[in-house]
């Protein structure tokens, strides 16, 4: 479970997170909300790649407010990237290696890359260079979130670039991911087809959360305003 | 050999005793051991200290070992190797130095290698460089390089010095004939107050001839990098040469690539990059449970493999 109490993110005075409050503690939760709103800052304040400027996070009743990453990592939380880094001459079984947390044999690493709908073989040994296609890269990295198996996986928008790939094969992959970990898999995305399966649904607009509930009660909603604009907290 | 020179063997030639088939080991400045092969044979120099290699036409899938070990403090030594490769050969060639220095003087040695490789010979030369003790005695290593490559001829060297080499000067010069190429991978890291010193110059003057000519360095401490890379393309050839160096802490890098082309139809690239490692690399390692040392080191190891 985490929780975010009264926390709020400023970057040279502009607000980019709200006091924000808010409880996670469903199999799947979107994140959604137009660009700005704060959604991927939330992201990193989880993984604790930034530091809120005020409030709390406590991940199992546990503050976690001044965790560096790697401690949270150790804790427990994951975060696939919006946008996968690159490594020279680092391979893509040796971040599969990393992620599991030990030295991964090629069927294990390929077993992970199989899920992802990767041609296992073709990628195990190739390096995460700019060899790799941004959709391809993606998939590696979901695939590494799945190495770790953690009690929190937060994705930011794991959708982009997988289009030869289908929405299905990644929604079985969260629910297969969910199965191993019966934690908290938190979703950033635009994509109706993963707010669709979301338990419940967070919408941030302007740096603020406009709206959280079950799926049934926010997607409708969200469906309505699709054609003008967000949700925000005067339409709400 | 004592541990001390076994572990040296090890480091540069990942041997872990005297090779199979042919090879040349010196240590401390003399001839520890040689052996000839049917196909390739040692001999040794009567004018100056080194050895010449002849390797018969044709011969293939062979290797030849020749690692020098210095354990003694204070030895220096300027050796010439000779590596005559006949035609149609296709051969590997493992060379390195070790050089462990548990005194006060400097330990020094200069190994000037020339190649000459027949017509459609195909060569791969591996040539690291290590350095250990815990003597306040230098290690110095200046590796020459010379190489002929005749008609389609080709021969990857690949060098590395990762560890211990207080000083280089590393010098390679190139000449590349009609349809030959040559492709040079080099490896560096720096630590402490090391200087290391590279130049390469190929010459391309055969048509359709080629080379590209990659190193991949990291600095730290306070060490100081030099590259140069010179490409003169004087034929309808292609040539690239690529810098890529990793800075760190108050470590100095130059990268000078430098191509020039005599012919209309000479292509030519060269592409230089310095930078500290990526933040986002480092929080990427970090989300995965790596402390930020660990992951600066996967990085690193990453980078020189």
């Amino acid at each position: 479970m985490l929780e975010f109490k009264n926390v709020s993110f400023s970057v040279e005075g502009k607000d980019i997170l709200k006091n924000v409050n808010l409880e996670i503690d469903d199999r799947f939760v979107a994140i959604t909300g137009p660009n700005g709103s704060g959604k991927s800052t939330m992201a990193k304040l989880i993984a604790g790649i930034i530091m809120p400027t005020s409030g709390k996070i406590y991940m199992d009743g546990v503050d976690i407010t001044d965790m560096s990453i790697t401690d949270r990592a150790k804790a427990g939380i994951s975060f696939a990237f919006q946008q996968p880094v690159r490594f020279k001459g680092i391979t893509v079984k040796d971040l599969i290696s990393l992620a599991a947390g030990k030295r991964t044999s090629v069927a294990e690493a390929c077993s992970y890359l199989s899920e992802v709908g990767l041609c296992a073989k073709d990628y195990v040994n190739r390096e995460v260079d700019g060899s790799l296609s941004g959709g391809e890269l993606k998939r590696i990295e979901i695939a590494m979130i799945n190495a770790r198996s953690t009690k929190i996986s937060v994705f930011d928008e794991p959708e982009a670039g997988i289009d030869l790939w289908s929405f299905n094969n990644l929604i079985k992959v969260f629910e297969k991911m969910y199965e191993r970990t019966k934690g908290n898999i938190i979703i950033i995305s635009h994509q109706e087809r993963i707010l669709n399966i979301a338990d419940k649904i967070i919408v941030l607009a302007g740096g603020e959360v406009v709206e959280y509930g079950e799926k049934d009660v926010v997607f409708p909603k969200l469906m309505d305003v699709r054609s003008g604009c967000y949700l925000t907290k005067d339409n709400a | 050999m004592d541990g001390i020179q076994k572990k040296l063997l090890e480091e540069v030639a990942g041997l872990h005793d005297v090779p199979q088939g042919a090879y040349s080991l010196r240590i401390n400045g003399s001839l520890h051991g040689k052996n000839s092969s049917e196909n390739i044979e040692i001999v040794g120099k009567t004018d100056k200290a080194g050895i010449d290699i002849y390797i018969k036409p044709g011969t293939k899938n062979e290797s030849l070992h020749i690692p020098v070990i210095l354990s003694q403090s204070g030895l220096r030594e300027l050796v010439y190797n000779d590596f005559h490769i006949g035609e149609d050969c296709d051969v590997t060639i493992v060379a390195g130095c070790g050089i462990h220095n548990g005194g006060n003087e400097t330990s020094e040695h200069s190994g000037v290698h020339s190649f000459f490789v027949g017509k459609n010979a195909r060569i791969k030369y591996v040539e690291k460089h290590y350095g250990q003790g815990d003597g306040n005695g230098e290690n110095i290593m200046n590796p020459t390089t010379y190489v002929e490559l005749d008609e389609n001829a080709y021969m990857e060297m690949e060098t590395a010095q990762i560890k211990g080499v207080d000083s280089t000067y590393r010098k390679t010069t190139a000449k590349v004939s009609k349809n030959a190429t040559l492709i040079v991978n080099e490896k560096l890291m720096t630590h402490g107050k090391q200087i290391a010193d590279t130049e390469f110059s190929v010459e391309l003057l055969g048509e359709n001839s080629g080379t590209h000519v990659v190193s991949r360095a990291v600095a730290r401490d306070e060490s100081k990098q030099r590259f140069l890379s010179k490409i003169e393309g004087k034929n309808k050839c292609s040539g690239h040469t690529e810098c890529d160096a990793i800075i760190m802490d108050n470590a100095t890098v130059a990268a000078i690539p430098e191509i020039l082309a005599v012919d209309p139809d000479a292509s030519l690239i060269h592409e230089a990059a310095i930078g500290k490692i990526a933040g986002e690399q480092l929080v990427k390692l970090m989300t995965l449970g790596l402390t930020e040392k660990e992951a600066e080191e996967e990085i690193i190891n990453g980078f020189l493999r």
